[in-house]
């Protein structure tokens, strides 16, 4: 069902993001304002995403997954690198022309509530794009919208409410008809269900998916929540300190990932099933994500590595392409098979 | 009442809360955040306890520590009972100073977050010595040392650097441990911990989870953990005890939660998770709507709005707990396994 982009391998991708980079300066000084540092919060990556899959971002906080989002639709300048989105080069598109091409790119976010503006009605609020990117006169915008509302499985007569007047799962609807207003091939989904409680994820998860399949969009998924990306993604890219560590299918990644992180992050997910738990073995790292204000040297990942050997310290690992479209940076990924849990 | 005396006896209760009912008194009305909840802790388990935001998990242990603002909340009914060294005591009845001593040296409570729990102006070092002093009347020198080693037990390296420090120069998992440091301070019999995982990463929550699992075997502790993570309960916890809009709706050893789960709301809920390592791709289950506005007094099943097999009966009253299987109770009318058969 979900795995077919794989086999389009030949056909060009919707984004294809090369050597991006942003870097945040930190800089001192009143007068002078002096440049002293820069947090790499997104260093040197590279990928694809093809048209109907979905990409996983996951990665802990401050790992530069969200900052890859909107580095992608231009929300943040990129510092370097490219990133083409159906065949077109934006990163050195100016302000006009890259607000003709945003209904193609759109973006939904985890605070739905912050989202949303609480003096309009949701009515107003899904309509803007099409006020500012359409023609259409109020009485198809407002055909529109009621068709958007049921589309996303709310009741098209609550046009007129305001958004307090909807629960939380209800507002990331909201969120989801505004981002569909355009019509866009690729939408960037920003922890879209990280603030809602399980019942509800549920619903939200299979909307996107039901609208995936009706409309064939294009997802870029960030998320923290490993289990969700599992069950949503056909490939999964793991970031850490702003880079890439491994990226492949979603099946490769759960049943065999090659990088220590990604064996870590993995073992440390709780899983719902109580015999299972008591059976498995944690990889524990030690203390906490050093500061992307001053990554390690060498493999950014080195300073928690359970595996590092002295020579990770100094040389940073390529990304390399270990199987069919599995790719890693690790030094040691090839040398090795299969997990670092002894069974 | 019998039973209820050989209960104790085999599995020595050291927490026993019946009917407990709180109700917050807003301008908009009544919210009836607890609506009769019943349940207990033994002796040295863990209970976990989950549910969705607004269900009544925070307030029912908030409730039991006199934590909630008065008003708006007001503990309306019922009892617990708190079986500690000395003689059983309602911690519902005990009066400001009562429930303080309490609180430090009997239960001691996990906060979510920790940077609001935790005092910004004074450092993490004079935060747990000052309770030592409070509660145990230590000297403030031997407080101040005691506190570097608990720092030190609770796994924060460089504790003496460390208890010098502000709460804002900790990172978020190292000023959760300095909280779970703080909590155990004066060796208390429960821990309370609410949410204690949530905010932190994946790989952050396992070191937390493995420390306060440590601690409760090391100090001889019965631990209650709140969450809405079922993963993370499936892991840790002993018992499960399910929560649905002020209402315990289910209680088990975790195995018959997660295996023969007794009520509808449960059996959604397990639905509703992805499974890992799925190799096909399956549709979460979801369950339909929201659930109920507290400011309405239940009449009948809380949850037979989304329930997905409600009867007649589940609308004119609302289910006592019953037994379901050994130490399995369940608050619905139906009999879900011959249901679905």
């Amino acid at each position: 069902m979900m795995d077919t982009p794989s086999l389009e391998k030949n056909r060009e991708p919707l984004v294809k993001v090369r050597n991006l980079k942003k870097h945040f300066p930190i800089r001192k000084g009143l007068v002078f304002n002096r440049k002293i540092g820069a947090v790499k919060a997104v260093d040197d990556i590279s990928f694809d995403i093809h048209a109907g899959e979905t990409l996983g971002v996951v990665g802990e906080s401050g790992c530069g997954k969200s900052t890859t989002g909107r580095a992608i639709l231009r929300l943040e300048k990129p510092t370097a690198g490219s990133v083409v989105i159906d065949g077109r080069e934006i990163t050195e598109l100016g302000r006009e022309e890259i607000r003709k091409i945003r209904p193609e790119m759109q973006m939904i976010f985890q605070d739905s509530y912050a989202s949303l503006n609480p003096r309009h009605s949701i009515g107003n609020i899904i309509a803007e794009p099409m006020q500012i990117h359409t023609g259409h006169t109020a009485e198809q915008m407002r055909a529109r919208v009621m068709e958007l509302l049921d589309l996303v499985g709310l009741n098209p007569n609550h046009y007129n409410r305001f958004p307090h007047e909807f629960s939380g799962g209800q507002r990331q609807r909201i969120n989801i008809a505004r981002a569909l207003s355009l019509n866009p091939k690729f939408i960037v989904c920003d922890e879209p269900i990280s603030a809602l409680d399980v019942s509800i994820q549920a619903q939200v998860i299979n909307l996107f998916e039901d609208l995936q399949k009706e409309l064939g969009l294009t997802y870029m998924f960030i998320a923290h929540d490993l289990s969700m990306v599992q069950h949503i993604s056909s490939r999964v890219a793991v970031m850490y300190l702003g880079k890439i560590v491994e990226l492949t299918t979603r099946e490769r990644l759960f049943c065999e990932p090659l990088h220590p992180y990604t064996q870590s992050l993995i073992s440390a997910i709780p899983i719902p099933d109580p015999i299972l738990e008591r059976k498995r073995k944690r990889i524990l790292l030690n203390d906490e994500v050093p500061s992307p204000a001053n990554p390690p040297k060498g493999c950014v990942f080195h300073t928690r590595c359970p595996i590092a050997e002295p020579e990770c310290s100094q040389t940073p690992p390529e990304v390399k392409e270990i199987f069919n479209g599995h790719m890693v940076a690790c030094l040691k990924a090839d040398q090795r098979n299969g997990s670092l849990i002894p069974a | 009442m019998v039973k209820l005396n050989r209960d104790k006896i085999r599995n020595k209760k050291i927490l026993d809360v019946h009917n407990l009912v709180t109700r917050f008194h807003t301008f908009d009305g009544v919210v009836n955040a607890l609506s009769g909840v019943t349940f207990h802790l033994n002796h040295g388990e863990t209970l976990g306890v989950v549910g969705e935001s607004g269900s009544g998990k925070s307030v029912t242990m908030m409730s039991l520590l006199h934590l909630l603002p008065a008003p708006p909340a007001k503990i309306e009914g019922g009892q617990a009972f708190y079986y500690g060294d000395e003689a059983p005591v309602d911690l519902l009845t005990l009066n400001k100073s009562g429930i303080s001593r309490i609180r430090g040296d009997h239960i001691g409570f996990i906060f979510q977050d920790a940077l609001s729990a935790l005092n910004p102006v004074m450092t993490v070092g004079r935060q747990i010595g000052e309770t030592l002093v409070e509660h145990l009347g230590m000297s403030p020198s031997a407080a101040m040392k005691r506190s570097v080693e608990l720092l030190a037990y609770v796994g924060i390296p460089e504790p003496k650097k460390r208890a010098a420090a502000y709460p804002h120069q900790f990172s978020g998992g190292m000023r959760q441990r300095a909280m779970i440091a703080l909590s155990i301070a004066c060796e208390p019999n429960i821990i309370i911990a609410d949410e204690p995982t949530t905010a932190l990463d994946v790989t952050v929550q396992a070191q937390i989870i493995e420390l306060v699992q440590r601690l409760k075997k090391e100090m001889d502790m019965s631990v209650i953990w709140i969450t809405h993570d079922l993963g993370v309960v499936a892991g840790m916890a002993d018992r499960v005890m399910v929560m649905y809009a002020g209402h315990v709706v289910e209680t088990a050893p975790v195995d018959d939660i997660f295996y023969r789960p007794s009520h509808p709301y449960t059996i959604k809920l397990l639905g509703a998770l992805p499974k890992m390592g799925e190799t096909v791709h399956h549709r979460l289950e979801s369950i339909d709507g929201v659930p109920p506005d507290l400011l309405e007094k239940p009449v009948h099943c809380q949850y037979a709005w989304r329930c997905h097999m409600a009867r007649e009966r589940c609308w004119e009253d609302i289910p006592k707990s019953r037994q379901m299987g050994d130490r399995h109770r369940a608050a619905c009318f139906l009999d879900v396994a011959k249901e679905e058969a």
